[in-house]
């Protein structure tokens, strides 16, 4: 292999003139840049059959801008092939997806782009981070006809600047087949000396997991979480601070020590569905009593150009078609009172009836100050 | 003149890049944030206590993760520089694979080796300390020493050893007088490698380090996303970013500033080992294998464990849709193939030019006078330049780049190519950093030979100057590969296509829910990129071995 130097001036000037085309026009450089097979080979073909659609098919809704929207979610963000297809098919709406890390690093970014939103609707804010967003001015206001099959308890906001979409619970889950004696039934439990060292749970700081359960003890004990958390620290709690390495790294699981560890009230259902060999039954069971309630929202960003398109949108996600395709894909439950649960999630998921939660207006208010406090607490 | 207009493009190309693409972002960023600062804010942050024990940390772990690789690194790139070994090639090639590997599948790794030798829980422990971070830290960035230095080792010239030896010098005094101080520009170009990795260090610190070690790097990501306190993120990003430009300041300094000759030649015929020099090939393989082989079998070990014994089922697995990822774990793994192409492509196009714009003016290319010195300064300003990514938090270039290249004609930050120029920002330094030493150990004396003999600027880059650094750039491009398909940070940070989800996102997102299967695969998938880093590397190491010879 030899290179020259008029190789590498000739390979510049292609990148440059690429880079030229990028800004003129998005298309041209999605679809004519030669290694971009990957982004938009299977959505360019799409796109053009369903104009043909428009066209022939809904009339009414045919015009001249073309109809398309863009969805920021968080990475944890999944759905079934078929399901945003429908809402195309139905509506002539092209949606365009972007996901950007977790759902903190996702709120961040909508912060700091507040005004000129990198897309229309985002998915997957949740109450711990949700006053956050309001405050922030970065949602309008749409209150979606299909809420009226959303029970009182998921709408946290009043003004409709979100809307509920779906939720699931934060539990400490425990390895039945690890136990030394019965199963814990109360977070008094984990504070028991009978369960010294075998509680594992993510730091607040670092972890979505961790700060829920941080706001369960704070939800069930009030100013008391402070001797509590002392309590658990003096009965060998171990800090980590992700939910990977706790639960693959100390929990039971990924070959740790220790039987109980804080995941989620769906880590049973997947650990049937995952199972390697198959089983009848799920190795984990979950702590009712510690559930921290976690509620993800939608809304159509402030300086979306397409509001109309946004607000249709939202709709589809309180739509039977949106709510049954989430719990298989990313483990939490749909928000509509309707709607079917997969079997796995009927046999084998428990919902807490009575979930620990604290308004957001209180979290956002004291989170940090709490963080700061368990730090001092917990790790100094 | 088309050499004058050629020499402008190689300095310009490679300045446009980093002022677009890192300069821009990342001070859009930190301006963003400390225009809206509250200096008491900012100042009780600055002042808290534990801060100066946190600034002293990130710094303490660089330097001792630097020095400890630099020591354990040596050796091994002496044997591979010196000595003709069987399966050398190889060898060379695997040492890049830590790169690829995500961290939490290391730090998982590494937890487990604890566990099973017991340094979890004892007389001694590792888990969750800073020696478990020096450790990680070692274990990532050894490659980059032992191949950057023993790629310089191997062309230098030996002949002033052979003088010392003549004259009575003694091997050990020979090595620590006459070696050592000549590798100098390439051992400083590594070292400044390895601490900008460790100064920015994320995964290794939160997940080996445990949750009571905070650094620069891990709290400007608590301050940014944790807690949306952007302005104190910017001024903990200022503040790195002022402590990285020191010290690139000083590296590049060390690399010029040599009074000693280093010249470099074509590489000279490497002998087998004989009698004692087997016992050091011997302990340098034993400690690599430990080093690095440990983890690597354990991940392994991993991938083929399966419900019912071991076997290659997380493997075939891999083709399949998984209801968690947007995309199968094929279709990722080829996504980041593709963006690792394009990554190393841009790294060797503008790392290459900006390290050709570096050289040492001949007596044709440049006229003395105040032009030369307006010249060096600039190309100084670029060395830094393209150096710092490397030493700045993703947060801060990801952040940057959203709310900097959101407007026509800049308007890029949602395109599918902005992750690859991501990570070839970060892999330019590697090209860089192998380039410049090379490039500057070419002799004046030969380039003026040509000239005298009536060669033009074009034809003495071409003849002299390319195919001696060629080996080096190739180097470079073998990590900047390596760095792209690893990447996790910053391609988190931007915002991407589902249908775009890299091997590092697609193993992260496959261990955050539970279940043997989908953990199966996360392993299966890591194995996967490990081999593909070896394989790649083995065949730019292929390309660059048939340049040898050439003068």
């Amino acid at each position: 292999m030899k290179l020259s130097l008029h190789h590498l001036v000739y390979l510049a000037l292609f990148a440059l003139i690429a880079s030229a085309c990028g800004s003129a026009d998005g298309d041209i450089a999605t679809s004519g840049a030669p290694a971009s097979s990957t982004p938009t080979e299977d959505t360019a073909p799409a796109e053009d059959a369903s104009e043909e659609d428009k066209s022939e098919e809904d009339e009414p809704l045919a015009t001249d801008t073309p109809l398309g929207i863009t969805l920021i979610t968080h990475d944890s963000f999944a759905l079934s092939d078929e399901t945003l297809e429908a809402f195309t098919n139905e509506t002539g709406i092209e949606v365009e997806q972007l996901a950007s890390g977790d759902a903190g690093q996702m709120v961040s970014e909508a912060i700091l782009t507040a005004g000129n939103p990198i897309g229309d609707v985002m998915f997957g804010i949740d109450n711990t981070f949700l006053q956050r967003g309001l405050d922030a001015g970065i949602f309008s206001v749409y209150e979606s006809p299909n809420l009226v099959n959303v029970p009182d308890e998921f709408q946290l906001d009043p003004t409709h600047r979100v809307t509920p979409i779906d939720y699931g619970d934060v539990c400490a889950n425990y390895w039945i087949s690890e136990l030394d004696g019965p199963p814990p039934t109360s977070l008094d439990d984990l504070i028991d000396p009978a369960y010294a060292d075998q509680f594992v749970t993510e730091n607040p700081e670092t972890s979505s997991p961790g700060l829920a359960f941080l706001l369960a003890t704070i939800a069930k004990y009030g100013d008391g979480w402070e001797d509590y958390w002392t309590a658990l620290r003096d009965n060998g709690v171990v800090i980590t601070a992700g939910w990977e390495d706790a639960y693959y790294g100390e929990f039971i699981a990924g070959g740790g020590t220790r039987p109980i560890v804080t995941s989620y009230a769906s880590s049973p259902p997947a650990e049937v569905i995952f199972a390697d060999p198959p089983v009848d039954t799920a190795p984990t069971g979950v702590l009712l009593d510690s559930c921290f309630r976690q509620i993800e929202f939608a809304g159509v960003l402030e300086g979306s150009g397409n509001v109309d398109a946004a607000q249709q949108l939202i709709d589809f996600m309180l739509s039977p078609t949106f709510q049954e395709d989430v719990p298989l894909n990313m483990f939490v439950f749909p928000v509509i009172e309707n709607a079917q649960l997969p079997d796995e999630f009927v046999e084998f998921a428990e919902i807490a009836e009575n979930p620990l939660t604290i308004d957001p207006e209180t979290i956002e208010a004291n989170r940090n100050a709490w963080t700061e406090r368990w730090v001092e607490l917990v790790l100094r | 003149m088309p050499f004058r207009l050629l020499r402008g493009a190689v300095f310009a190309l490679p300045a446009l890049f980093g002022v677009v693409f890192f300069a821009y972002p990342v001070g859009s960023i930190i301006a963003r944030g400390l225009s809206s600062a509250s200096g008491d804010r900012v100042q009780q942050v600055l002042s808290g206590s534990s801060f100066g024990g946190i600034v002293w940390f990130s710094v303490w772990q660089a330097v001792a993760s630097t020095l400890l690789t630099v020591i354990v690194a040596l050796p091994a790139a002496y044997v591979l520089a010196r000595f003709d070994i069987a399966g050398q090639r190889v060898a060379r090639a695997l040492l890049v694979v830590p790169f690829v590997l995500p961290t939490v599948v290391v730090a998982g790794a590494f937890e487990a080796v604890f566990t099973r030798f017991g340094l979890d829980d004892g007389a001694l422990v590792l888990r969750h300390t800073p020696y478990a971070v020096l450790l990680a830290h070692v274990f990532f960035n050894y490659a980059v020493v032992v191949r950057i230095v023993s790629t310089f080792w191997d062309q230098l010239d030996q002949r002033p050893e052979e003088a010392a030896r003549v004259l009575g010098a003694t091997a050990a005094q020979t090595m620590l007088q006459v070696t050592l101080p000549r590798l100098r520009p390439a051992i400083s170009s590594a070292a400044s490698i390895v601490f900008l990795f460790s100064f920015t260090s994320f995964g290794v610190i939160l997940l080996l380090g445990g949750p009571r070690l905070a650094t620069v790097e891990t709290e400007i990501w608590r301050y940014a996303v944790s807690r949306t306190e952007f302005d104190v993120a910017a001024a903990l990003a200022l503040l790195q970013l002022v402590a990285v430009v020191l010290l690139v300041i000083v590296t590049t300094r060390t690399e010029k500033n040599r009074a000693i000759d280093s010249s470099t030649v074509a590489r000279l015929s490497s002998t087998r080992p004989q009698g004692r020099q087997w016992v050091l090939v011997a302990v340098v393989t034993g400690s690599a294998i430990a080093l690095l082989g440990v983890p690597i079998l354990t991940l392994i070990e991993r991938s083929l464990s399966t419900g019912d014994g071991y076997g290659l089922s997380n493997y075939s697995a891999l083709a399949d849709p998984v209801n968690l990822l947007p995309v199968s774990p094929t279709k990722a793994l080829t996504n980041s193939l593709v963006y690792a192409a394009i990554a190393a492509g841009i790294s060797m196009v503008v790392g290459g030019m900006a390290a050709l714009s570096m050289q040492r003016p001949t007596g044709t290319g440049a006229k003395p006078g105040t032009n030369r010195i307006t010249s060096l300064a600039k190309t100084g300003l670029l060395d830094i330049g393209l150096t710092l990514p490397l030493g700045t938090s993703a947060v801060t270039l990801g952040l940057g780049i959203l709310i900097s290249l959101d407007e026509s004609p800049l308007d890029f930050r949602t395109r599918w190519w902005i992750v690859p120029v991501a990570h070839a920002i970060i892999g330019i330094p590697f090209v860089l950093r192998g380039v410049v030493p090379a490039i500057r150990g070419i002799g004046p004396h030969l380039r003026e030979a040509a000239a005298t003999l009536g060669a033009s600027p074009t034809t003495i880059i071409r003849e002299i100057d390319l195919p001696l650094v060629t080996r080096a750039l190739l180097v470079g491009a073998a990590f900047a590969f390596a760095v792209s398909l690893g990447e996790f940070g910053a391609t988190s940070f931007v915002p991407r296509r589902p249908e775009t989800t890299t091997a590092p996102i697609a193993i992260f997102r496959l261990l955050g829910q539970p279940g043997d299967i989908l953990r199966g695969q996360a392993m299966a998938l890591s194995v996967i990129l490990m081999v593909i880093t070896a394989l790649s590397a083995l065949i730019i190491e292929r390309a660059s071995g048939t340049d040898r010879g050439l003068l």
